[in-house]
């Protein structure tokens, strides 16, 4: 794993001198990171790398995880969804499943942290154990516009934490307590993100049996309809009616998410025997997934809901043009004709596909400014930054904080 | 060629790091915007006229403040867009004096042009207003003389730039950016201390002011 000073060549030294001074105020606290899953999904991959950060920097990090059982997740799964503001019918027996899971949670789990930072809506309940340390509610969910019974209940635990973080501006609530806006961000130097040789690319298509002989449109993503994988397929059909290309649909799986199987059959089904069509399963394959990145022509993301979409700062990084939709974290990361294109519908989606292959020099251009963009603002260095300021400011209420 | 001086007094680089912080107030139309720029924190005006220049420090498209933005590509009004793009912050020693600006701009729009008042955002497309939450702290580097100055100054953050540049001057009100008056009080050298001041800086990105500084350093005091 990389270590702080490895970063100063991509963001300046001065960048990284400045995290170990931040950090140097935060000497001596305890930050207890607690989300509901070690591997799989965005939080936990951004736990994964900024802990052992932190450590380095010399803060005293550490990260628990919750337990819950299949009825636990199915539950939380709902929950998501609803959030997200799609249709759930949630009953009163959710929340007593999920009541039941949290109290054994609350008994089991030790709570030492100076400051908690509790991350999403399955551990929320454990600040019911708060006595006097500080804690920290991390929302990575769109809750733009929540299923307000799911959101009314998580208040009740909301309302008792000293402070909430959301990843983008329309997701703030009206709430009795402080909210930051820190966009999560991608690691430059993880398995993921670095640059890899041409026969490590080479090997990864080989291996799925991916010739590159027409251009590659992507998507990345867990198979979940909030990603609308079904809508990517209607896409590349229209594009394919015009120029020939291939799709790669590719994703794993998380062990909090049990809705992923089903959605994997809707997409094999609707792909039907299409040759031109890859549907990948890559449980936890960091390389391969930054392989299949770096050989696409263009990258899709057309999520229909969406807590920031990392998928699209991981592509953009890659100097990928990059088509996605207007929702959720995904504007701060697309300025629609300069960093990338934006789009509303399976239409949308197609005709900018179509722009992109047809326009080589100007996919090229986007893909230039998007890399810089994210250079500037969703580099896991800014993150850990923000979040060493989010510890700070549990200790200052004031606008201007003199440290 | 000008002799090195000592200054009366070191000069300490600081740096500024912000933090966003979300207010929950939101507009959708003109009259909201106008009457959530009147009441808003001065953290959400400084905010939305300064946020650009360390978020975008390579070439950037969007119009040199939030406001500005939306009222042209969310309102579709962009007469009032480019009056707004084009109010000259630099002319401005207050946040409550520029809010005051920006708010007279919109008013007289408004009165001139009421169906303006007519526009709406889309649901997704509301104006957020985020106040900025600034941390100041010693970067650790003392100078004595304009020598040390400048090589400092090539390898500070753009954090420490932004903050003696901006902040010292609108938010905490100084008279001028900390560097000129540095220059002129300890170093005595105010016809360099004026050429700075001179500068505006809202028109270059963070690291193009770092260079324009040490060049007009340099020339005066050639190594």
């Amino acid at each position: 794993m990389a270590k702080i000073d490895e970063y100063a060549p991509i963001v300046g030294q001065s960048e990284v001198d400045c995290l170990k001074l931040i950090a140097q105020r935060l000497k001596g606290r305890v930050i207890q990171n607690i989300n509901s899953t070690a591997v799989g999904g965005g939080v936990a991959e951004i736990l994964s790398r900024m802990v052992p950060l932190l450590i380095e920097l010399g803060i005293d990090a550490k990260w628990d995880v919750i337990k819950g059982g299949e009825q636990f997740f199915a539950v939380t799964k709902k929950f998501h969804n609803a959030l997200h503001g799609r249709f759930e019918e949630i009953t009163q027996r959710d929340f007593e499943i999920f009541m039941e899971t949290s109290e054994k949670n609350a008994a089991e789990l030790k709570i030492y942290g100076d400051i908690v930072f509790v991350h999403d809506p399955q551990p929320i309940t454990l600040v019911k154990n708060k006595s006097g340390n500080k804690w920290i509610w991390r929302c990575h969910i769109d809750v733009s516009d929540p299923n307000r019974k799911v959101w009314d209940f998580l208040f009740g635990f909301i309302k008792d934490y000293d402070s909430s973080v959301f990843s983008a501006p329309g997701f703030s609530q009206e709430l009795p307590i402080r909210q930051f806006l820190i966009p999560p961000s991608i690691d430059p130097l993880s398995d993921k993100n670095k640059e890899l040789p041409e026969e490590v690319i080479t090997a990864v298509l080989r291996k799925y049996n991916i010739i590159k002989d027409k251009p590659i449109i992507t998507q990345i993503s867990r198979f979940d309809r909030l990603k609308d994988p079904l809508g990517v397929i209607d896409a590349y059909r229209r594009v394919k009616k015009y120029i020939d290309c291939q799709l790669i649909l590719a994703g794993g799986s998380a062990t909090d998410d049990p809705e992923g199987v089903e959605v994997l059959e809707e997409v094999r089904e609707k792909a039907k025997q299409d040759k031109d069509i890859h549907i990948l399963l890559l449980p936890q394959n960091d390389i391969e997934v930054n392989a299949l990145q770096q050989s696409s022509t263009v990258i899709i993301q057309k999520s229909l809901k969406e807590g920031f979409g990392l998928t699209v700062a991981e592509a953009l990084w890659k100097a990928k043009p990059v088509v996605a939709s207007n929702v959720g974290g995904i504007p701060l990361q697309i300025k629609h004709n300069y960093s990338g294109l934006l789009c509303h519908s399976s239409e949308g989606a197609a005709l900018e596909i179509r722009q992109l292959l047809t326009n080589p020099a100007f996919a090229r251009k986007l893909g230039e400014n998007g890399r810089e963009h994210v250079r500037s603002n969703f580099l896991v260095t800014r993150h850990l930054k923000d979040y060493m300021l989010l510890f700070l400011s549990l200790y200052h209420e004031q606008d201007i904080v003199y440290l | 060629m000008q002799e090195l001086i000592n200054a009366k007094e070191p000069f300490r680089f600081c740096a500024r790091l912000h933090l966003p912080e979300l207010t929950g107030l939101r507009a959708v139309n003109l009259a909201q915007l106008l009457d959530l720029i009147d009441k808003a924190p001065d953290s959400c005006i400084y905010n939305h006229t300064h946020r650009f220049l360390q978020q975008h420090q390579y070439l950037s498209p969007e119009p040199p403040n939030d406001f500005a933005f939306w009222v042209t590509e969310i309102i579709g009004e962009r007469k009032l867009g480019e009056e707004l793009a084009s109010i000259d912050t630099v002319q401005y020693s207050s946040i409550e004096s520029l809010r005051s600006k920006i708010a007279e701009v919109i008013r007289s729009y408004l009165g001139k042009n009421p169906l303006a008042k007519l526009r709406f955002a889309v649901h997704g497309e509301e104006f957020h207003f985020i106040k900025s939450v600034s941390f100041i702290m010693p970067t650790g580097y003392t100078v004595n003389n304009l020598e040390e100055f400048t090589d400092i100054l090539k390898k500070v953050t753009i954090d420490s730039i932004y903050f003696h540049v901006f902040e010292a001057r609108l938010r905490l009100e100084r008279k001028a950016n900390d560097f000129s008056n540095w220059i002129e009080t300890s170093i005595g050298d105010k016809e360099l201390a004026d050429k700075i001041s001179k500068l505006n800086p809202y028109m270059y990105t963070l690291e193009e002011l770092r260079k324009m500084i040490i060049r007009l350093i340099e020339r005066r005091y050639p190594h």
